[in-house]
């Protein structure tokens, strides 16, 4: 039964990562970037992390996806529908892929991690609410000022300076 | 549990894969962002499946940092293609030249 909802899974992450990078318009694709994210929410939850699942879907799927889909609405019409690539470095990216794949691939699957199992319980939320407080509470506290350092620069940097503010509100 | 730590590891290759591959083909400054997303969720599944497999609690708290900076740096990616849209009128990064000497 997890062996088919993991294929299921892994079909759906991959398949739609790849609809994501090749399909023509990009509204599609980024409909088809929530399908990747929300598979690797689902992996999350195989793996018994449903805190970490739960904190992907609000963020990634919730919040990511959607101001990405507000950013192509404001992108030319024309430019949404339009593929922009290297035709030259189409199959260059391909032997890339496909080299990074295989070679990556054969690694893990010649090393030692084939034989790692585990029948203790996974870490729970109590664990990770622990370790946020105690050992990481510093990072914690920068990683609050980067967001909102990143969210303040990010209206700046989007705020329009040649339109005034009596013309905005026209 | 069924599924074994290299199955998760597969998974997070193949993604990376085809992250790297939409880096270096796609010249749309979106789909760049889309690429870059994906490599970052492959490291994360990665990052949880080694967590799970240890166990330690230290994976899901790293990637619980993981995902909460990636959200900055998509909030600030996206604020600079409004900015070099509102420029350039091109998400193109070939047009995107004005750094250059």
């Amino acid at each position: 039964m997890a062996e088919a909802v993991f294929l299921a899974l892994a079909v759906i992450t991959i398949g739609s990562a790849i609809a994501a990078l090749e399909l023509r318009s990009l509204i599609y694709g980024s409909i088809a970037l929530m399908g990747t994210l929300g598979g690797i929410a689902g992996f999350f939850f195989l793996l018994d992390a449903p805190f970490v699942a739960l904190f992907q879907l609000a963020v990634y799927v919730g919040s990511i996806a959607v101001l990405i889909l507000f950013t192509v609405m404001l992108v030319k019409r024309e430019l949404i529908f339009k593929k922009i690539e290297d035709k030259r470095r189409k199959f260059v990216g391909i032997g890339l892929m496909l080299v990074i794949m295989v070679s990556l691939g054969a690694v893990f699957l010649d090393s030692g991690i084939k034989t790692i199992t585990t029948d203790e319980p996974s870490p729970n939320f109590r664990d990770i609410g622990i370790d946020f407080v105690t050992y990481y509470w510093p990072a914690l506290i920068l990683m609050g000022l980067l967001l909102a350092g990143s969210v303040t620069g990010a209206l700046v940097l989007a705020k329009r300076e040649d339109v005034e503010n009596d013309q905005r509100a026209s | 549990m069924t599924s074994e730590l290299v199955d998760f590891t597969l998974v997070s290759v193949a993604l990376l894969g085809i992250g790297i591959y939409g880096l270096a083909v796609k010249r749309n400054f979106i789909r760049m962002l889309f690429a870059v997303e994906i490599i970052i969720n492959a490291a994360n599944l990665n990052i949880v499946a080694f967590g799970r497999f240890l166990p330690h609690s230290g994976g899901q708290t790293m990637a619980l940092f993981s995902i909460a900076i990636a959200a900055a740096e998509v909030a600030v990616g996206l604020s600079l293609i409004i900015v070099a849209y509102r420029m350039y009128q091109n998400v193109d990064i070939a047009d995107f030249r004005s750094l250059k000497g």
